[in-house]
């Protein structure tokens, strides 16, 4: 499996992250070593067999559909950055 | 006054001193916080203490017993947290740049259970960042150091929990475990080390790494204190939709129960694995042969699909953690670099505050998840999670436990396997299948290597069966006699 640069960039406009020159060539190198690993996984024999995405195959127990206290405007908003009381603040989206 | 030694105190013989009175919960308080000030210095095991808090809890708990108050069963007794469970009024960093500045406006379930038995929290320990390595090596703050050669890592990502816990801070500490991160720190910093079955301790308030791996569970020296531990925080939990209803038994009892009888599997795949350390390995048969002479019976069993673990794992892991840290975003919490759009804001904030390994997973994560390579790795991994389950449903139609390595080697050096990735995801092979199947394990010190390096053994159980492992686990630890070595701090 060969990573290149240009698709390192691609996964990272996906994951909203900025990298430097040496951070693509690095993270181009160890993606590709690190999915050569994971590509024994294309041998195993799944035909037939579900996805496991969680492995509590009981289920959880549902809770009583209440109305409950919740933290609050002002409580949830305390430490935002750049935070007014009760709001997050981000920058201007509509011009 | 605290005795000497009262750094070894187990847990249970310290909660069983504060509540009969034999010793003040202010003086523990205080010889814990002088202990965790003089290891923080040598082998940087913290992120933050709690010391006027502490102290105040702690006074507050004298008042309520001399008041003849009833106190709950961990009254007085301290604490120590990974900095991945939120604590009210306390920050939460993950070891990350990107939580900087966070206060949590509520407590862990695990934290408010913990209140609840009066047990004091005395500080936060430090981690891999976001819970993310085998080694702590990745914290923004630095590494921790191994108790018993400062030369070498504590094991990760809960390493200063396994740290303090093993060189006498305190007798208890919580960790989290995704792929090995409360086992393998157990293993190399010689304590016990449970992760519980997935759903038995409730996740709300841990940083969200992997929501289908991530369990939280206690770290101790004993297995006793382990069982007592597990027995306050276990149970459902009405905040973590994930969380079980299976009544939580005694553990204790459980733990004090004779093993004779009970048949253990020992995983062929796993005890003539490539690359074991011939250490490790007789360490481990050791611990076959004292489970035979416990009475115990023994048999082989064969786990084919444990070899698929490692690449599942981080398939799995990584697609779970880029969703999860997503929310990092420099909006609602933590690090925000101000930049004029808001798209510039969240790569700006999020290539700031994401340490290397982070970025790393979140790309592979990314990547697996991504439009056209979907069903090639996430829903293949997701299809041989399938087959490792039942590898082990179907260990258990013959056997009630199995007996494996924790880890293939002892305590690596620091900075050994730091440039490769791959080597580093490896320290995990005999740990993340657990995570990958919900089932619990329990890290048990089994022996010493002869360079002092403490060496674990694992004892794993079918859903729900802790009581199980604790029985075994705890005759176990009689017979290796290891009780009272402990590390020589500098």
């Amino acid at each position: 499996v060969r990573i290149d640069a240009k698709e390192v960039l691609r996964i990272a406009r996906l994951a909203h992250l900025d990298l430097a020159e040496e951070e693509i060539a690095r993270l181009s190198a160890e993606l590709s070593s690190i999915l050569s690993h994971v590509e024994m996984l294309r041998s195993v024999d799944t035909q037939g067999v579900a996805e496991t995405f969680h492995p509590l195959e009981y289920g959880g127990p549902m809770r009583a559909d209440d109305t409950v206290a919740s933290l609050g405007a002002a409580e949830a908003t305390r430490g935002a950055p750049g935070g007014a009381a009760g709001a997050f603040l981000v920058p201007r989206i509509i011009g | 006054v605290s005795l000497p030694g009262a750094e070894w105190s187990p847990l249970l013989a310290s909660a069983k001193a504060l509540r009969e009175g034999q010793v003040r919960a202010r003086a523990v308080a205080e010889s814990s916080l002088a202990r965790a000030r003089r290891v923080d210095a040598s082998l940087a095991a913290f992120i933050s203490l709690r010391e006027d808090a502490l102290l105040a809890e702690a006074d507050d708990i004298d008042r309520r017993r001399a008041a003849g108050e009833t106190l709950g069963p961990l009254a007085g007794v301290p604490v120590v947290l990974k900095d991945n469970i939120l604590t009210r009024g306390h920050p939460t960093t993950a070891a990350s740049r990107i939580l900087d500045g966070f206060v949590p406006p509520y407590d862990a379930t695990v934290v408010a259970r913990l209140r609840g038995a009066d047990a004091l929290i005395l500080g936060k320990t430090n981690l891999d960042e976001f819970a993310m390595g085998s080694s702590t090596e990745n914290s923004a703050f630095g590494p921790s150091k191994n108790p018993w050669d400062p030369q070498r890592v504590p094991g990760g990502s809960s390493g200063g929990s396994c740290v303090a816990v093993a060189s006498g801070v305190t007798a208890a500490a919580l960790g989290s475990d995704t792929g090995g991160s409360i086992r393998l720190p157990a293993s190399y910093c010689g304590t016990v080390g449970l992760k519980p079955t997935y759903g038995r301790v409730s996740r709300y308030g841990l940083v969200a790494f992997g929501s289908s791996l991530d369990q939280i569970g206690p770290i101790t020296r004993t297995v006793e204190d382990a069982a007592l531990l597990l027995g306050v925080i276990a149970g459902y939990d009405a905040h973590d939709s994930t969380s079980s209803a299976e009544p939580v038994p005694d553990y204790l009892a459980a733990a004090r129960t004779d093993p004779a009888g009970l048949r253990i599997g020992v995983p062929r795949e796993w005890i003539a694995a490539e690359g074991m350390d011939p250490e490790v390995l007789a360490a481990v048969r050791a611990a076959i042969d004292a489970a035979a002479k416990l009475g115990m019976e023994i048999r082989e069993v064969s786990l084919p699909h444990a070899r698929y673990a490692i690449p599942t794992y981080y398939i799995v892991a990584t697609a779970e953690a880029s969703a999860n840290l997503a929310r990092y975003d420099g909006v609602r919490f933590g690090l925000r670099v101000p930049a004029d759009d808001l798209q510039s804001q969240y790569r700006a904030t999020r290539s700031r505050g994401f340490g290397a390994e982070v970025k790393r997973r979140i790309m592979l994560g990314t990547y697996v998840l991504s439009s056209g390579y979907y069903d090639a790795y996430y829903a293949q991994a997701s299809r041989v999670r399938t087959l490792v389950r039942r590898d082990f449903t179907d260990a258990f139609r013959d056997v009630d436990l199995l007996l494996a390595p924790t880890a293939p080697s002892p305590a690596f050096r620091i900075g050994e396997k730091a440039d490769d990735p791959l080597a580093m995801y490896l320290s995990d092979v005999f740990t993340t299948t657990m995570n990958l199947a919900g089932i619990p394990a329990l890290s048990l010190p089994c022996g010493f290597s002869r360079g002092g390096l403490p060496i674990g053994c694992q004892i794993i159980g079918p859903d729900f069966a802790e009581g199980t492992i604790f029985r075994a686990a705890r005759a176990l630890e009689e017979s290796f006699g290891l009780a009272d070595r402990h590390p020589t701090l500098a």
